[in-house]
């Protein structure tokens, strides 16, 4: 009750600093070649195969509570470790990304979308990063058979985060790869 | 009870080496330690701000002055600002909150104590950080509100804004996981039978405070992020001969800002709200007025931030939206000043010096509120922006309000907190001559405002009555300063030989009161059934209870 409480309030504040965020990326929007840059730099079907692995370590998370809740504690640590690959991939995948970026010669301080681009996407990577770590321990305690009864409820708090990290994401990719075809 | 207190192994143990105490405190996560490092925090940072305060008023006393030059100048004003609001008003605030709130609602500790010992070092070092700008190259210099493109490398080349925005942002952190950590703690400790309607006011300000921080934090640390991108990534945000924005900054900070003076504000109401009932030994007028007119302050608070920007030239639908919702906020705060007028109506008032205080606060306050009123009407505000006429507005309200809050809180909880009270005869003279100081200082602000003289510039030419009026309110400042050592003489003698307090010397209503002073390490071994607002009252009263 407390945990998860806690993490609600914890990710209430996160979301207004994305929102920030995504303010100022739409405030930069109306320099007006954003539009142009997007379709220059960013590859949208290959980002977009990535957002689904990210968006399907949100079941697999939502598989491994189910699992710690029906005491299966076997299928909840292969879920748990399916999640954090599939975080690992669509990091890998943002790495990919700025490396192609980079060789482009599109830098943080090369316009003002590559200063709000690399910002937006480097926060929301930062905390998929932070998520990742927590996954570890949780998979670590997990192992050492901290959770054997279903009573903690460190899972679901993480879960919280976990899930908002997602969503955050899909307002970002919604925001900088799919608006400015339909604007 | 006495014996009791003063047998107190965990905090009092006279055989313990100070070393060893100390050791003790530092790696406490006690919310009592906790709050008391807090308070000590606030009151190293007061006595920088203070000098620094005292060398700009120093500068400023004679005209044509080179006491200190320009660049000293932005600096210490800069820093001034900065201390005075994220490392004295928030610190002290947070500080009396952790250690009050868990005793008003039976509680025996915080919600989470490691990550409350967390957020109190988070702000600490974020503390340390800032003023390492000092020996870091220079301090930051461009005010505490940090203006684009002046806040970038090519304006301001030293390290100190860099520093400036670490330290925020640490300190940020801390505000944030502390504000988790009451609002957690208030809705989920409570002793049986306090609902949220009979929660004490204080926790009920604290309450919503702690979500004003939630939200308007981020913002903050939103921008700091990016002007630490800007200037050591040479990112374009704010930089506008790179095609950046000066006024996002200014829209990012001041969604930010404005309720941040409101959380430097709400706490306060919330300790005068405790001490306007005790000091008339009366219940509080209009307790659900008083509660819902905070929350309305709240809302409020993300309504109003673009009336700090009437001069950027926004349009007349904007800043004639801005200038309406800004005279609205005067309707709940007026609300509350009417509460605590009524409840001291009829009263047996005590004017301790506690009393005092809030009842200077009463006026003061005033003062700062309707000279905000003034500046929300858009023609004055273009003519007195960046003059001394804000620069007294703001201190009315932070002084007035948010100071006398926390000085009227620690006459009050100091004899909780230390077991002994503080004294009185010397606590009167610090009263009178720190208002006096006050007024001096800053009420004749407000004439060098209209006259048109600018805030933030170093020095002034001779002009007609500038001397004079600034001669005098540097001596007010002086006043103030030699009040202030007044208080810490009083607090140091009072420790060791101030009166013995009991557990309840103010015939108080509330729950902390209940309890030993200075409370053992676990807060309550038994509480009072909770049936109404002021449960000490009826603990006391058994044939009165209170009926709410």
């Amino acid at each position: 009750m407390q945990n998860k409480l806690m993490m609600k309030l914890v990710v209430g504040s996160e979301a207004i600093f994305f929102i920030a965020l995504i303010i100022s990326y739409l405030f930069f929007w109306r320099t007006g070649h954003f539009q142009r840059e997007v379709a220059e730099h960013l590859n949208i079907k290959l980002t977009g195969i990535f957002t689904l692995f990210l968006l399907s370590s949100s079941f697999t998370f939502w598989m491994a509570e189910r699992s710690y809740k029906n005491q299966k504690d076997r299928s909840m640590k292969i879920w748990l470790l399916t999640t954090i690959v599939l975080g690992l991939v669509f990091l890998a995948g943002q790495g990919h990304e700025y490396y192609t970026l980079l060789q482009e010669n599109l830098t943080i301080s090369k316009s003002e979308f590559g200063s709000s681009f690399y910002t937006l996407t480097g926060f929301h990577g930062l905390h998929v990063f932070i998520g990742l770590i927590i996954l570890t321990i949780l998979l670590i305690l997990a192992m050492r058979g901290i959770f054997r009864r279903n009573t903690s409820t460190v899972i679901s708090t993480i879960g919280i985060y976990w899930h908002f990290v997602d969503a955050v994401w899909v307002v970002v990719f919604t925001v900088i790869y799919i608006l400015p075809y339909i604007l | 009870m006495i014996e009791q207190s003063e047998n107190n192994a965990t905090v009092q143990d006279p055989y313990q080496p100070w070393s060893g105490r100390i050791l003790q405190c530092l790696s406490s996560v006690d919310h009592k330690e906790i709050g008391i490092m807090y308070l000590i925090m606030a009151l190293l940072f007061f006595a920088v701000g203070g000098t620094e305060a005292l060398l700009m008023r120093t500068q400023l006393a004679i005209a044509d002055n080179h006491f200190l030059g320009p660049e000293a100048y932005n600096q210490i004003f800069t820093m001034h600002g900065v201390t005075m609001i994220f490392f004295v008003a928030m610190p002290a605030l947070f500080g009396l909150m952790v250690y009050i709130i868990p005793l008003m609602i039976g509680a025996n500790d915080m919600a989470f104590p490691r990550l409350n010992a967390f957020s109190f070092w988070i702000t600490f070092f974020g503390g340390q950080l800032l003023y390492f700008s000092f020996a870091a190259g220079g301090a930051p210099n461009a005010g505490w509100f940090n203006y684009a493109p002046l806040n970038e490398t090519f304006y301001s080349h030293s390290n100190g804004i860099n520093y400036y925005c670490m330290g925020l942002l640490l300190a940020g952190i801390g505000s944030v996981t502390t504000a988790v950590n009451i609002v957690v703690t208030i809705l989920t400790m409570r002793v049986e039978g306090m609902t949220l309607r009979r929660l004490p006011l204080f926790v009920w300000m604290s309450l919503v405070n702690s979500f004003l921080v939630l939200a308007a934090l981020p913002s903050l640390n939103a921008a700091l992020s990016m002007l630490l991108l800007d200037r050591l990534l040479d990112a374009h945000f704010f930089r506008t001969a790179a095609g950046g924005s000066a006024l996002l900054w200014q829209h990012l900070f001041w969604v930010f800002g404005h309720p941040e003076v409101y959380i430097v504000i709400l706490p306060a109401f919330g300790i005068y709200s405790e001490v306007f009932q005790v000091f008339s030994q009366k219940k509080i007028f209009g307790y659900a007025f008083i509660a819902a007119s905070t929350v309305a302050i709240a809302l409020l608070a993300f309504g109003v931030w673009v009336h700090h920007m009437f001069a950027v030239g926004l349009g007349n639908t904007i800043t004639g939206f801005f200038a309406a919702s800004s005279m609205l906020i005067g309707i709940p705060t007026g609300v509350k000043i009417f509460s605590w007028l009524a409840t001291m109506y009829g009263g047996r008032i005590k004017l301790t010096v506690s009393m005092l205080f809030a009842v200077a606060f009463l006026i003061e306050f005033t003062i700062g509120g309707l000279s905000g009123i003034a500046f929300s009407i858009v023609p004055i505000d273009l003519q007195l922006t960046d003059t001394y006429f804000v620069v007294a507005h703001m201190h009315y309200v932070f002084v007035g309000g948010t100071v006398f809050g926390i000085f009227a809180a620690l006459f009050y909880w100091f004899p909780k907190m230390s077991g002994r009270m503080l004294d009185e005869t010397l606590g009167k003279w610090f009263f009178w001559l720190f208002v006096i100081g006050f007024n001096l200082t800053f009420f004749l602000q407000h004439f060098l405002g209209l006259m048109g003289m600018a805030r933030r510039v170093y020095t002034y030419p001779e002009i007609p009555y500038y001397t004079i009026l600034n001669m005098l309110s540097s001596a007010g400042a002086y006043i103030m300063g030699i009040a202030t050592l007044l208080l810490l003489y009083n607090v140091y003698r009072s420790l060791k030989k101030g009166k013995i307090a009991g557990n309840d010397p103010w015939n108080a209503f509330t729950l902390e009161w209940y309890t030993a002073s200075p409370p053992n390490e676990k807060n309550f071994d038994d509480v009072p059934l909770v049936s109404s607002r002021r449960a000490l009252w009826d603990f006391k009263n058994p044939d009165n209870r209170d009926e709410d």
